[in-house]
């Protein structure tokens, strides 16, 4: 478990939302996968588990594919409301021209402005984080770890997103889905309300951190480190960078994995 | 009938700059933008008595959370007395509730005499927690000068209010115990008896001298502190209420839509839009985009600004603030009613008319730098006891620098661009988007 290898190869189709509609289909849902899971290398390993969830439990779903654009949130967070609602607006008419009724979202920024500024601007959805979707698909029977246990024992803190946590209360489901791993959950001493931020929320991932005495990915660390987990799981794709080179930073990175909710599923589902 | 005079007079005069004060104060409130907020009435009231009447939040932290109950609940139920006090010195009588309350009025004054040795002892602990202990969000330095001594006035005051009720009790009873005249028996003094060694020396003239003193230092203390509270941090204890009423209701991660700009974006996507018609002659100049001075803000948010009691539970959990940056939250707050209250002098100077005098709450009281600290990561919403949101403010700063002032660090220009040019905050190309898929 502690390999950090590219996924197996497996063999299905990940349908676009265009190719399903000239079959005359419609999916269950759309994956909205977000910029990080579309372009950046380690969160493309979270995409490619929560795809492969979907696959296994049987989920009909499509992507936009190139259709899809950024959701606006960084730039609707740096101030830049009108880059945000030209965004918004071309996304909504892709959305709405598909008829697209229910969402998930592998990123808790994409997440929170799909479910909460698009309605305004007409776009309405039923939008859920991935960690909610995978909660479902467990508690239907649907997807099934593997015997054998991987994470059996271990010790999994999960360090909360904002944008899911504070941001919209859901700070179950992702405790949920990591309870089905048998694994030992344990909190850090700022959790859930009081979760500390990875530093990575408000567009603060595209630039540098203002002049200060430490990096916020640093502290969080230290957090981590006092809780002795081994496994920081995440939801959300900055968390995860901002952590793994936290971890970096600790030099612990023999000691410490950080890996997406989804990523342990799928590897405790033996689907990777 | 002497007495009864000078107490209508004082009474007259506290209530009178009181009411002048919250005229001022309404006032600037009032130059914030419109906003809003009187949906979900039912939702609202509950999350004022939660939050508020309840003190929901407060025991996030226990010691501080538990200690200000007290007083809160001290200074509510205490204030009861006050209904006696004024009664009493409006009608020239002594103690008008012991009579037809019996021996219900032995339990009430007990209890008050037990809630003010409480709240005496939670303010002197604040006391010594504010000036004794390192604790770092009451040091901050945007709490040097008047915001320190406001506190501790605060707190100091509080102490003599009560000590004054306290004393008062003690001699009454004293005097009850000699059969003074006009001193009814009435009362039970369950904490004020260990004072009354300090008073059993006087004489009976001394006695009624120093009760009557007491009387009229905590009447005039209280009325002193009325005038004082709107000009405080302590404003708190009343705007805490409406503040919470209008709390935003919407999840914490959502940030407000701006209406003006979707009526641009829908022009500039309507084909049939003429982008050179000019705008009728009695359109009103458009808003500027964003908050770069406190009258940009919303009416909420400035009342936000005058609810603050400075208790810096934002800062500490703000992680900026945590790691060194320049951002304090609390500061935000701060910053933001004491530019309004420029801008109110200043509107009242000069005949009620305000022209502009060139600073700006962005610029001239925070800074660039303090607002690109922040990682909207809603921490100082959470934490705010009475649901203040500092972030909220900085959000709306940034609008103003970026649509107002095109004003952003170079990295975030370059974020926009991909954006525009890729629809990914990164240079990939557009095209790429669903490479991921071929290898799974």
């Amino acid at each position: 478990m502690f390999e950090t290898d590219e996924p197996k190869m497996t063999s299905f189709h990940i349908p676009t939302m265009a190719e399903m509609t000239a079959n005359g289909n419609t999916p269950e849902v759309l994956f909205w996968v977000g910029c990080a899971g579309s372009f950046d290398d380690r969160a493309k390993r979270i995409t490619k588990a929560i795809a492969k969830i979907l696959n296994a439990a049987g989920t009909s779903f499509a992507v936009l594919g190139q259709e899809e654009s950024c959701s606006g949130d960084p730039a609707k967070r740096a101030g830049n409301e009108f880059l945000y609602q030209m965004q918004a607006a071309q996304n909504i008419a892709i959305l709405n021209g598909y008829g697209i009724n229910r969402i998930i979202t592998g990123c808790p920024h994409c997440f929170n402005v799909l479910k909460n500024e698009y309605p305004e601007l007409g776009g309405n959805y039923e939008v859920q984080h991935h960690t909610q979707f995978i909660r479902e698909l467990i508690e239907q029977g649907k997807l099934r770890m593997a015997d054998g246990g991987v994470f059996k024992g271990k010790k999994i803190t999960f360090h909360d997103p904002c944008y899911l946590g504070r941001g919209n209360g859901e700070y179950l489901a992702p405790r949920e889905v990591i309870a089905s791993l048998d694994a030992e959950l344990i909190e850090m001493r700022r959790c859930k309300q009081n979760g500390l931020c990875c530093g990575a929320g408000g567009a603060q991932m595209f630039k540098e951190a203002e002049k200060g005495t430490a990096e916020v990915n640093h502290a969080r660390t230290e957090d981590v480190l006092e809780s002795k987990a081994e496994i920081v799981a995440t939801g959300c794709p900055f968390c995860n960078t901002m952590m793994t080179d936290g971890v970096k930073h600790a030099n612990k990175e023999g000691e410490i994995i950080v890996k997406d909710v989804a990523e342990l599923i799928a590897e405790a589902a033996d689907l990777l | 009938m002497m007495s009864q005079l000078i107490f209508l007079l004082l009474l007259s005069t506290g209530i009178f700059f009181f009411v002048r004060r919250i005229r001022f104060i309404q006032k600037n409130i009032r130059l914030g933008r419109d906003v809003d907020l009187s949906d979900q009435k039912a939702k609202r009231w509950k999350t004022m008595a939660r939050v508020a009447l309840g003190q929901g939040k407060m025991t996030a932290r226990p010691v501080a959370g538990i200690m200000h109950i007290v007083i809160y609940v001290g200074f509510v139920i205490i204030n009861l007395e006050m209904l006696e006090i004024l009664l009493d010195g409006l009608l020239g009588t002594h103690r008008i509730f012991a009579e037809p309350l019996g021996p219900v009025y032995d339990v009430l004054i007990g209890s008050f005499e037990w809630l003010a040795a409480g709240v005496i002892l939670s303010c002197v602990v604040f006391f010594i927690r504010r000036n004794g202990m390192a604790i770092a969000r009451l040091r901050s330095r945007e709490l040097a000068g008047w915001p320190s001594l406001d506190a501790n006035i605060i707190l100091v005051v509080e102490v003599l209010l009560m000590f004054a009720f306290l004393s008062m009790n003690a001699t009454d009873g004293i005097a009850q115990l000699r059969g003074l005249p006009h001193y009814v028996n009435a009362g039970s003094f369950p904490v004020s008896q260990w004072l009354m060694p300090l008073y059993a020396g006087f004489s009976d003239t001394g006695l009624v001298a120093v009760e009557r003193g007491m009387w009229w230092f905590h009447i005039a203390g209280v009325l002193a502190f009325l005038v004082y509270v709107p000009y405080s941090k302590h404003f708190h204890i009343i705007l805490a209420f409406p503040n919470t009423y209008f709390s935003d209701l919407t999840p914490a991660g959502a940030m407000n839509n701006m209406e003006s700009v979707t009526r641009e974006v829908k022009l500039m996507m309507d084909p049939s839009a003429d982008p050179y018609a000019t705008p009728a002659e009695s359109a009103e100049p458009p808003a500027p985009f964003g908050a770069k001075d406190a009258t940009d803000l919303t009416w909420k948010q400035l009342m936000e600004s005058y609810s603050c009691t400075e208790c810096g539970r934002c800062t500490s959990e703000c992680p900026a603030n945590q790691t060194g940056k320049l951002l304090s939250p609390r500061k935000i707050m701060m910053d933001t009613r004491d530019r309004i209250e420029e801008i109110g002098k200043a509107r009242d100077a000069n005949g009620g008319q305000w022209e502009s005098d060139g600073k700006s709450l962005l610029g001239h009281y925070i800074t660039e730098e303090e607002l690109w600290a922040c990682t909207s990561c809603q921490a100082c919403v959470q934490a705010c006891p009475i649901n203040i949101s500092p972030m909220g403010i900085i959000l709306d700063m940034r609008r103003s620098l970026i649509m107002e002032d095109s004003k952003s660090p170079e990295s975030i220009t370059s974020m926009f661009n991909n954006i525009e040019n890729n629809g990914a905050p990164w240079a990939f190309p557009a095209e790429s988007r669903g490479d991921w898929t071929q290898d799974v």
